[in-house]
């Protein structure tokens, strides 16, 4: 199942016979009946929408999705119009091209800095982590109007470098403050066995301490993955190419081309859905994991 | 700031010992860190910082205008505060997000999450809340404007009223109700947030406690709200404090839903600054915009410091 690490049983005593537990089950039918609402209000909408589509734009004038159980008909006609006609095609590869280096940069630099605060001494190094910390909450909005002008001229701004670089140095506060704090829980007697052995800190790093705490660089990667993949208003102001635009910003354009085409928009959002879609599925135990080390920390 | 640092360590007589006094490997390896940190973040700070103060025209510094903009944005401009009964504008806007969104999400949160326990099928309704957070804004954005599509042949949420003999109603389109509607949006992308944060915390609570509560007669009522709501405070108010930053970033979904309309209705603060700084063109006024962002966010940084700091007394 979807399960993972959302899985954490607390199975209370268990009723023995049908009596009991239809006994059980009268007595908490509110709980049954307001999470069934609660799943209902959390998935009706996004069904409704992939429904949609895969149904000829002609039904979805004519009548509501829900409908579509009297008289299935699909198509794949949306997806291939949106994905050749419209564009989207092209932004899936430049979203591809965005988010993989804008996720491997933070990570090597953040897990360089995070060990050097963790694990070598050097002057105010608690300090430089409480900057780090207070960094986390700078928001994006500060550095558009000076990184424009600044960018403009060395044209990263019409290429990915721009977005690339911005992207990593506000994602850099929030990984190093993570991993800083995984890297730390590290035993300390093996790190200080191998320096007496001679090892450098260089060899330390990448023998001991990356090896060890792949779990937390793992959350780490994947929560830059899917911020960096989910991503509008910073491609909105550093990728200022329209040929290098990727999906979230396309999908924008389409909604204010197509304002009630719905057979299209929804096409175009699941396509912008399904990679995190899979990522959650797959890796939810690191997404989960990284959600409570970056919070109740 | 941050380069500052190790820097300052190679005053240092010599190199020290093995065990990591001052070497140049910590230099080497902050740098990276240190000079994305400083090109992007601190310097670009304070250029905007300097900009808040200036007309900024074409995003250069050029004329002194002293708090001007900070006093337009406060008195003279209607779409970002205006006073009155009810007040409007963007500000106003962020204190309804702030109230509504923080506590209609962390209340849900919590219910999901306690509701939960008591039933088998807890993982799956867990992951069907949780699954918002793996979408991208915009695409919840597409998703809940199909919702409020404003006809019941079309929209869903009007088909439902329309079976009671109601609307059909344009939630998006009216200035009565396009705050509220985006609101629950918001709601509906972060409930799933709360609910594994405090999940997590609620399995904390050792059942022996919850036990000797119920052996001497406490009612349900009051086993959550004497026992379960103060043992998980502190989770709760690191989600709020979450949820609060949430709210002073919002952008994406008023801007992919309504582009901040209709008229200026249902702008937040970060809307108005991407739309005074880059479609307008007031750099200026845009920077004061993004420093009052920055103002509003310090309260939050004060408490995580505080937080880390006395985390590091109790370990």
């Amino acid at each position: 199942m979807t399960a993972g690490a959302l899985q954490n049983t607390t199975a209370g005593s268990m009723p023995r016979t049908t009596g009991e537990r239809f006994n059980r089950f009268v007595s908490r039918s509110p709980v049954h009946i307001v999470l069934g609402l609660i799943g209902l209000i959390w998935l009706v909408p996004s069904i409704g929408l992939l429904i949609t589509s895969f149904r000829p734009s002609s039904d979805m004038r004519a009548s509501g999705w829900w409908t579509v159980l009297g008289d299935p008909s699909f198509t794949v006609a949306n997806y291939a119009r949106v994905l050749e006609g419209e564009g989207m095609g092209a932004a899936f590869l430049n979203s591809i091209f965005i988010t993989v280096p804008s996720t491997i940069i933070p990570l090597v630099v953040a897990s360089l800095a995070a060990f050097a605060l963790a694990w070598v001494r050097f002057p105010l190094r608690d300090t430089t982590f409480l900057i780090i910390i207070g960094l986390m909450l700078v928001p994006v909005q500060i550095g558009f109007i000076p990184l424009v002008q600044g960018l403009r001229p060395t044209g990263l701004l019409t290429n990915f470098g721009a977005i690339w670089l911005t992207h990593a140095a506000y994602a850099l506060p929030f990984g190093i403050f993570l991993l800083r704090n995984f890297f730390i829980t590290l035993p300390k007697d093996l790190i200080e066995a191998a320096r007496i052995d001679g090892a450098s800190n260089l060899a330390i790093f990448r023998t001991i301490v990356v090896p060890l705490s792949v779990p937390a660089i793992a959350s780490y990667g994947i929560f830059q993955f899917l911020w960096t993949w989910n991503d509008l208003l910073m491609s909105l102001i550093y990728v200022q190419s329209n040929a290098a635009q990727p999906m979230p910003v396309k999908i924008t354009q389409l909604l204010g081309t197509y304002a009630s085409e719905w057979s299209l928009l929804a096409a175009a959002s699941f396509l912008v859905m399904v990679v995190p879609l899979i990522v959650f599925f797959s890796l939810q135990r690191y997404f989960v994991q990284g959600l409570l080390a970056g919070s109740v920390k | 700031m941050a380069v500052a640092t190790p820097a300052a360590g190679s005053r240092e007589p010599g190199r020290r010992n093995s065990r990591g006094g001052f070497n140049w490997t910590a230099l080497a390896f902050m740098a990276p860190a240190a000079l994305l940190l400083l090109a992007f973040l601190v310097f670009p700070a304070l250029y905007t910082l300097g900009l808040s103060f200036n007309r900024g025209r074409g995003g250069q510094f050029s004329e002194w205008v002293g708090f001007t903009n900070f006093i337009n944005l406060f008195t003279n401009d209607p779409n970002f505060l205006r006073i009155g009964f009810p007040p409007q504008g963007a500000l106003w806007n962020n204190v309804l997000w702030l109230v509504f969104y923080t506590f209609l999400s962390v209340s849900l949160g919590l219910l999901v999450a306690v509701m939960a326990t008591r039933v088998r099928y807890e993982a799956i309704i867990k992951a069907v809340v949780f699954l918002p957070m793996a979408i991208a804004a915009t695409a919840i954005g597409v998703i809940w404007s199909f919702v409020y599509f404003p006809n019941g042949n079309t929209g869903l949420l009007n088909a439902v009223l329309g079976i009671g003999g109601v609307g059909p109603a344009a939630f998006l389109g009216s200035t009565a109700t396009v705050n509220w509607a985006i609101i629950a949006v918001g709601v509906w992308g972060s409930v799933g947030f709360c609910t594994v944060i405090l999940s997590a915390a609620l399995k904390g609570i050792s059942t022996e406690v919850l036990e000797a509560a119920r052996v001497d007669g406490a009612s349900e009522r009051a086993i959550f709200f004497r026992i379960i709501i103060p043992m998980i405070s502190l989770p709760i108010s690191v989600v709020a404090v979450t949820l609060v930053v949430n709210v002073i970033k919002l952008f994406d979904l008023p801007y992919v839903m309504t582009r901040g309309g209709p008229g200026a209705s249902s702008r937040t603060i970060a809307f108005s600054m991407y739309q005074e700084a880059f479609p307008q063109g007031r750099f200026g006024y845009g920077a004061a915009i993004a420093i009052v962002m920055l103002l509003l966010l310090v309260p939050v940084l004060v408490y995580n410091v505080r937080r880390f700091r006395s985390d590091r007394v109790t370990a």
